[in-house]
């Protein structure tokens, strides 16, 4: 077990490495022409253009420079092109409206989504397994930025919420520490519109996995020993079926903190480290999106590692490979 | 035939079939998969209607430039900020115009600037489906939207699945080194937040384009976001594929393909690919349900189709800033975005239940 985390770990920072080579490549050798010529503005002199390549270390060989870009981001030194303030600071600003962003979300589909899977699981091929399974799909076919905005339509001040009176904030992020209250009821919306899509989609993944799971031996023989079919299905074919929808919520919940919750975060103006990525794209600011875009990776590639080990930890087979 | 009588003889499937065909007087013959397939595929209707409706979408948008015009008497990005139309015999302006007006005594304030909505069929076939902040028509947009969002979608999931079956077929046929690369590669992808990358590769490419080699790519072209989302994908339909390949590399009959002296590209097109081609099918319907979610989100952050062209998911934005006086911007192409993803989705269910009933394709997300 310990030579096996030893292994993940090592693992893990090779690929990071690779990422940061990736992103390298993609923020300072695509974007065509030289990034000096940008910063510089249109009315550069080629003195000034010089200056600049030398302050952003452009003159240097590729190794270096991407050696540079990893150590700027390491040591917090690196320096947004629009507003010069520092990018790794806000993105360590952004992360308590992300995080409880994202953890909420998070239990909310996890709950609902076993919740839904199993009704309609139990249910299979009567009315309600049918709602629900058409619901499901709905869930996923939804764009999330539409349903927010139909939400913030209906549910707030702005829209046609207005005519109840206020139900809900139309945004912003209130600490947890300042008023616990109004961080859950500034919340609630951006929950629910991360939540929906994955609910829909772990119900139907725990429907299929509960149904493969019914015809086990296990089951039957569980079964056999006369055990109430309440205690067969929550201690026998629960158990093992939602195995997978652990691993899926580990990697899940990583990708969203890491960056995919930026449609909710632009959607209800939550000041996340999703929102920072949001601003930078319509100000083509690349060191903070460059910033945002390895958080986010560092972010999936921990949580892929955590949840290779806890599954190991599980299930012995696995190790071995 | 099959003698009877004395009952000793051995009893086959052939000597069933014949049995058969002596009482009925109908031959049993034997279907493809593919024929068994396309008749569960026949037989579940809500599948077909829903498959309708796609087909619907598509020939309503791709026709757009034909009867659009005719409609709306506008272009997809001619803007009419200052126009005034007549709704009813009323002229109306297509953005209102900020004044008071004194109703029973009560003064009553208008907003200025707020786009009209949807005027039906009231004003002769113009604003349909009400306007922009621009004055440009939405159901006009709308369908030259769809085109796009349409066009970028099945265009990115076609190249990312033609690349990752290129990819699962090399790394399943030849294992080794080239597996190990190809599935690095695979994580390497993975290990991005879908969005996130998309953005990142957009942002990047739609500031000067795309100029390396012989490759001349402008900043505001389509094959932007269709390069960015077919390439973010790949791991998604590779990772699955490869798995597949490597469990039939092991099978007599890739053994009896060797040994009748076929090459490496015979065993990889002739004998894998047909194997796994309705999971290809399968996976590529999934896909494509994902790529054109994945242009709305690209789009409505603004790192995908750039303006002025349109796309549901630029319309999204659009509609956000007039969202408390007038929804129905975002409400459209939001509406057309989620049925056509719907459509496709009961639509590749229904296919993956025709192809194997028992299959357990899907994608990770």
């Amino acid at each position: 077990m310990v030579a096996f985390v030893i292994r993940r770990i090592f693992g893990m920072i090779l690929v990071l490495v690779a990422v940061s080579f990736i992103v390298y490549l993609i923020f300072i050798v695509i974007p065509g022409g030289d990034p000096a010529l940008r910063l510089a503005g249109r009315v550069a002199t080629p003195a000034n253009i010089a200056s600049i390549r030398q302050k952003l270390g452009l003159d240097h060989n590729v190794i270096v420079q991407w050696f540079d870009m990893v150590k700027s981001l390491l040591n917090g030194s690196l320096i947004s092109y629009y507003d010069g303030t520092n990018v790794v600071q806000q993105i360590k600003e952004g992360l308590p409206a992300t995080f409880s962003l994202c953890i909420g979300a998070g239990i909310i589909w996890l709950g609902f989504g076993i919740l839904v899977g199993t009704l309609s699981a139990i249910t299979a091929g009567r009315a309600t397994d049918r709602v629900i399974t058409g619901l499901a799909l709905i869930g996923i076919s939804l764009p999330v930025a539409w349903l927010g905005l139909i939400l913030l339509y209906l549910f707030t001040e702005n829209g046609l919420g207005g005519t109840f009176g206020t139900l809900f904030p139309p945004g912003g992020y209130v600490p947890l520490s300042q008023d616990p209250v109004q961080w859950v009821y500034h919340l609630i919306l951006p929950w629910l519109t991360l939540a929906v899509l994955f609910i829909g989609f772990y119900g139907r993944v725990l429907r299929s996995n509960i149904l493969d799971t019914i015809n086990e031996d296990f089951v039957r023989t569980a079964k056999a020993k006369g055990l109430t079919s309440r205690r067969i299905l929550v201690k026998h074919v629960l158990r093992a079926s939602l195995i997978p929808i652990v691993t899926l919520f580990g990697l899940d919940f990583a990708a969203v903190l890491g960056g995919g919750a930026i449609i909710t975060e632009a959607v209800y103006s939550l000041h996340g480290v999703g929102y920072l990525a949001f601003q930078a794209i319509s100000t083509q600011d690349l060191p903070t999106l460059m910033g945002v875009t390895l958080y986010g990776a560092a972010f999936i590639v921990f949580f892929s590692m955590l949840v290779d080990i806890a599954y190991a930890y599980l299930d012995p087979r696995i190790r071995l490979t | 035939m099959a003698t009877t009588g004395t009952g000793q003889e051995e009893f086959t499937l052939d000597t069933a079939s014949q049995l058969a065909e002596e009482e009925g007087g109908a031959r049993i013959e034997g279907r493809s998969p593919w024929a068994l397939a396309g008749r569960r595929l026949r037989r579940n209707r809500f599948a077909l209607a829903f498959l309708g409706l796609f087909v619907l979408i598509v020939v309503a948008c791709l026709l757009a430039g034909v009867y659009a015009h005719h409609v709306s008497h506008l272009g997809q990005n001619d803007t009419n900020t200052g126009g005034v139309i007549t709704v009813n015999g009323n002229k109306v302006h297509v953005i209102s115009q900020g004044h008071t007006t004194i109703v029973n005594g009560i003064p009553k304030i208008v907003i200025g600037g707020v786009p009209i909505g949807p005027q039906w069929g009231n004003a002769g076939g113009q604003y349909i489906l009400g306007a922009d902040v621009l004055g440009r028509d939405t159901a006009t947009r709308l369908l030259y939207g769809g085109r796009n969002s349409l066009f970028i979608g099945f265009t990115s999931a076609l190249i990312c699945t033609v690349l990752s079956v290129v990819f699962a077929l090399l790394a399943g046929y030849f294992g080794g080194a080239t597996d190990w690369i190809i599935s690095r590669i695979f994580d390497l992808i993975w290990a991005f937040p879908v969005v996130l990358l998309g953005i990142a590769l957009g942002t990047a490419l739609s500031l000067n384009g795309f100029h390396h080699g012989p490759i001349n790519i402008s900043g505001n072209s389509l094959w932007i976001p269709i390069g960015v989302i077919s390439f973010v994908f790949i791991p998604y339909i590779g990772r699955p594929l490869r798995g597949q390949v490597l469990a039939l590399r092991q099978r007599e009959f890739i053994e009896a393909a060797t040994a009748q002296g076929a090459g490496s590209l015979r065993i990889m097109f002739s004998e894998l690919l047909p194997n796994i081609a309705s999971s290809v099918l399968v996976l590529f319907t999934l896909i494509v349900a994902s790529t054109i979610l994945t242009e709305a989100a690209l789009s409505f952050l603004g790192a995908g189709v750039q303006p002025p062209n349109p796309s549901w998911g630029t319309m999204i934005a659009d509609g956000q800033g007039t969202l408390a006086n007038n929804p129905w911007l975002s409400l459209w192409a939001g509406l057309m975005l989620a049925l056509t993803v719907l459509s496709i989705n009961v639509f590749g269910d229904g296919l993956r239940d025709a192809l194997d009933p028992r299959a357990k394709v899907r994608i990770e997300h």
